[in-house]
C-alpha cells in the first residue's frame, strides 16, 4: 500500500517480497521519489546496492520498463511507521549513473561508494566518489558479471581431451 | 553466471603493492566541501546545504595541524580498521576511515556457491555472530522459496541467536575493558564466552563459523542433555553479569572515560543509518526483534534497552543489560522448546533420511542432486533483516531461478555504523578515539566482507 498520493514521472508501484511498498523507477524519477518517501516518514536509508543483470535478462519488471543492465536498489526504513520501502532504479547499460542520495541521507555515502567500487555505477553529486573496498589503482569492478573469478590455474585439474 | 572463468594471466600483479590514494584523508584545501562535512561529522548540516570550507570552525590553518594514521594494525582498532585523524595537538578535528583491508569478495563468492553451500560462506562475515549471519541468509532464501519452518527449528534458531548475541557482547565487554586498561574485564569476558562456545561445539561440531542454521531449518537437533548445559550457562551469566556491572560501572576511572564522551544524537544516528545498540543508546527504542518480529520473538517476553544521551557509557550500559535480556529469552526457550522436527520435511530443501538412501535408488539420486546441483529458488528478489548484536543485518537476494543466488548483497551493520565515527570523534582526544571505536563495536569481517 503506497504512502504517496502521487508518483513522480517515471516511477511505478510494484509488488515486492520483504517490503511494505516498492517502486521501480527511471533515473529521472529516482531522486523525487526518494525525497517524497522521506517526507512520508522514511527516516532511514538502511541499504543501497547495485545489481548487474547482464546474465539475467528475464527479471520481473513491469511491462512499461525496458530492462537495463544495471539496477540500483534502495531499502528505506520508517521507524515511526514500522514500514519498509524499496526503490529499484534502472540505472543504464554501458555507463550506469544515477543521482546520489547523499543530500537526503548522509549515511548512504559509504554504500554508494561501495556500489561504485564493486559495480561501477556512478553517483552524480556524491561528495567524494572513490573506491572503498578495493585499492585505488584496481582495474575493473569485481562484482560485475563479466569480471570473472580470477582463479589461479591448478595443474592436472582438467581431464585430458578425448 | 557465465561459465568461462577468467584466468589470471600473470601472477606478478597479485603481489605488487597497492595504493589507497584518494581514499585517504587529504589536507583540507584539497577536499571537497561535501567530503569536509562528512569528515568533520557535520551530518545534519548536509541536508541540501553544502558546507563552505571558509565557515568551518577549525581555527588552525592546514599547516599547523597534523594528519595521523591509526591502524590498520593497531591493537585498539579490533582488526584492520585504518583511521586517519587530523589533529590539533591532542584534539581530533577531522577523521576518515579507510577500509577494505579484509575485503575477500564474499558477495562474489556467494554468487558462485549453491544455496546449500551459501551458509558456509556468509557465516564467516561477522565472525563474532555467525548464527545471525546464517539466519539472515536462510530467512531470505526461505522467503523466496516460500517454505514453512517447523516450530522447533524456529525456537532452536532463536535460542542459538540469543546465545550468540551474549557471546558477541561478552567479547565486546572484554575488548572494551582492555581498550581502557581493565585487563580483568578482558579475561572474564573470554571466560564466560568459552562456555557458550563449548555448547556451540557440542551442538554443531564447531566453535565458530558454525554453518548450523541452513535454509530449511537447522543442521542438527540439539544434543542430549542440552537443557542442563543451557541452564548452566544461564545460571552462570545471571550470577556473573551483575558482578561485571559492579566491577565496571562502579569504577570511577571507567566512568570518567565513558561518561559524556563521544555523544551522538538520535537525529544524527537516524540520518546516518545507524542501528543496533548505538541507535538505542540515543533513546530510540528500535529493535527489530520487537518492532518487526521474526522467528518467534513476538511470543517471548523481553525488554528493549534504551539509553538517554548516546555517549560511550550509554552504549556500554545498553549492551550490558541486553545480555541479561538475552538470558531471559534463552530461559523462555528452555522452558517452552517445542518438540518436533528440527528442519523442514519439504523434500525440495531437505535430503532424504540416511536409512532411505541404502534402500531406495530415488532417495540416493535425490540426495546426490541436492548436494551437487542444489535446489532451485524461484525468480525474484527479496530483502530481509534480523537484529544482529551490532544492528540491522540485512540480506538483499536476487534469484534467477537457478541453484545459486544471482546477487547476494549483505547489509552489514558494522559498515553502516562506521559512518558515526567522524561525528563521535570530532572534538575529542586521541585517547577517546580508542574508546569510541570500542563502544561502536565494529567487526572488520562484517565491514569488508
Amino acid at each position: 500500500m503506497s504512502s504517496l498520493s502521487a508518483l513522480p514521472d517515471g516511477a511505478l508501484e510494484v509488488e515486492a517480497l520483504g517490503a511494505d511498498e516498492a517502486y521501480v523507477t527511471q533515473p529521472r524519477g529516482y531522486r523525487p521519489l526518494v525525497e517524497a518517501l522521506k517526507d512520508a516518514g522514511y527516516e532511514m536509508c538502511v541499504d543501497l546496492c547495485a545489481v548487474d543483470y547482464v546474465d539475467h535478462p528475464g527479471r520481473i519488471l513491469p511491462e512499461s520498463f525496458a530492462p537495463t543492465r544495471f539496477e540500483v536498489v534502495v531499502n528505506l526504513l520508517s521507524l515511526s511507521r514500522r514500514r519498509r520501502a524499496r526503490v529499484r532504479v534502472l540505472a543504464g547499460d554501458d555507463e550506469p549513473a544515477v543521482e546520489s542520495l547523499f543530500a537526503l541521507y548522509p549515511g548512504v555515502e559509504g554504500f554508494e561508494r561501495e556500489a561504485y567500487d564493486l559495480l561501477g555505477v556512478r553517483f552524480d553529486h556524491h561528495p567524494e566518489l572513490t573506491r572503498i573496498l578495493m585499492p585505488d589503482d584496481w582495474e575493473g569492478h569485481p562484482l560485475r558479471k563479466d569480471y570473472g573469478l580470477g582463479r589461479v590455474p591448478v595443474q592436472f585439474k582438467e581431464t585430458a581431451p578425448q | 553466471m557465465s561459465s568461462d572463468v577468467r584466468e589470471v594471466e600473470r601472477l606478478e600483479p597479485l603481489v605488487v603493492g597497492t595504493s589507497e590514494g584518494a581514499q585517504e584523508l587529504a589536507p583540507r584545501r584539497a577536499t571537497s566541501p561535501g567530503a569536509l562535512g562528512v569528515e568533520t561529522g557535520s551530518v545534519l548540516r548536509l541536508d541540501g546545504v553544502t558546507l563552505d570550507p571558509a565557515s568551518l570552525d577549525i581555527e588552525r590553518p592546514d599547516d599547523e595541524t597534523m594528519i595521523v594514521n591509526m591502524g590498520p594494525v593497531h591493537p585498539s582498532t579490533h582488526g584492520v580498521l585504518r583511521l586517519m585523524l587530523e589533529l590539533d595537538g591532542e584534539v581530533v578535528l577531522r577523521s576518515k576511515t579507510v577500509i577494505g583491508y579484509l575485503h575477500t569478495g564474499m558477495e562474489k563468492t556467494g554468487e558462485n556457491l549453491s544455496y546449500v553451500q551459501g551458509a558456509t560462506n556468509v557465516t564467516r562475515m561477522d565472525y563474532l555472530a555467525p548464527i545471525l549471519n546464517e539466519l539472515n541468509y536462510s530467512l531470505a532464501v526461505e522467503k523466496l522459496l516460500g517454505i514453512e519452518i517447523p516450530e522447533r527449528a524456529t525456537w532452536i534458531r532463536m535460542m542459538m541467536s540469543e546465545l550468540n548475541r551474549v557471546s558477541s557482547h561478552l567479547i565486546w565487554m572484554a575488548t572494551n575493558g582492555m581498550d581502557i586498561g581493565s585487563t580483568s574485564a578482558m579475561i572474564y569476558g573470554f571466560r564466560e564466552r568459552e562456555l557458550i562456545l563449548a555448547f556451540f561445539e557440542k551442538t554443531t561440531g564447531l566453535r565458530m563459523n558454525l554453518n548450523y542454521v541452513r535454509p530449511g531449518g537447522v543442521a542438527a537437533d540439539l544434543p542430549d542433555g542440552w537443557e542442563d548445559d543451557v541452564a548452566a550457562i544461564c545460571d552462570n551469566l545471571e550470577r556473573r553479569i551483575p558482578e561485571y556491572d559492579e566491577l565496571l560501572t562502579g569504577q570511577p576511572i571507567f566512568r570518567q572515560r565513558m561518561e559524556g564522551v563521544a555523544v551522538i544524537s538520535a537525529e544524527e544516528a537516524m540520518a546516518l543509518g545507524i542501528t543496533g545498540p548505538v541507535l538505542r543508546s540515543t533513546g530510540v527504542a528500535w529493535d527489530l526483534r520487537r518492532t518487526m518480529p521474526y522467528l518467534a520473538y513476538d511470543q517471548v517476553d523481553f525488554d528493549v534497552i534504551v539509553g538517554t544521551y548516546g555517549d560511550n557509557f550509554d552504549r556500554y550500559a545498553v549492551r550490558l543489560h541486553e545480555m541479561l535480556e538475552s538470558v531471559r529469552i534463552i530461559r523462555q526457550c528452555l522452558e517452552r522448546m517445542p518438540s518436533g522436527d528440527y528442519r523442514s520435511q519439504d523434500p525440495k530443501v531437505t535430503p532424504p533420511p540416511r536409512a532411505r538412501i541404502g534402500e531406495s535408488m530415488e532417495a540416493l539420486i535425490h540426495h546426490f542432486k541436492l548436494f551437487t546441483e542444489g535446489f532451485h529458488v524461484p525468480r525474484g528478489e527479496v530483502y530481509s533483516a534480523v537484529e544482529s548484536p551490532r544492528g540491522e543485518l540485512g540480506c538483499y537476494l536476487v534469484s534467477d531461478d537457478g541453484p545459486r543466488p544471482y546477487r547476494l548483497h549483505v547489509r552489514t551493520p558494522s559498515f553502516a555504523n562506521l559512518h558515526a565515527l567522524p561525528v563521535m570523534l570530532r572534538g575529542g582526544t586521541v585517547a577517546d578515539a580508542v574508546t569510541v571505536i570500542s563502544t561502536l563495536d565494529p567487526v572488520m569481517g562484517d565491514v569488508d566482507r
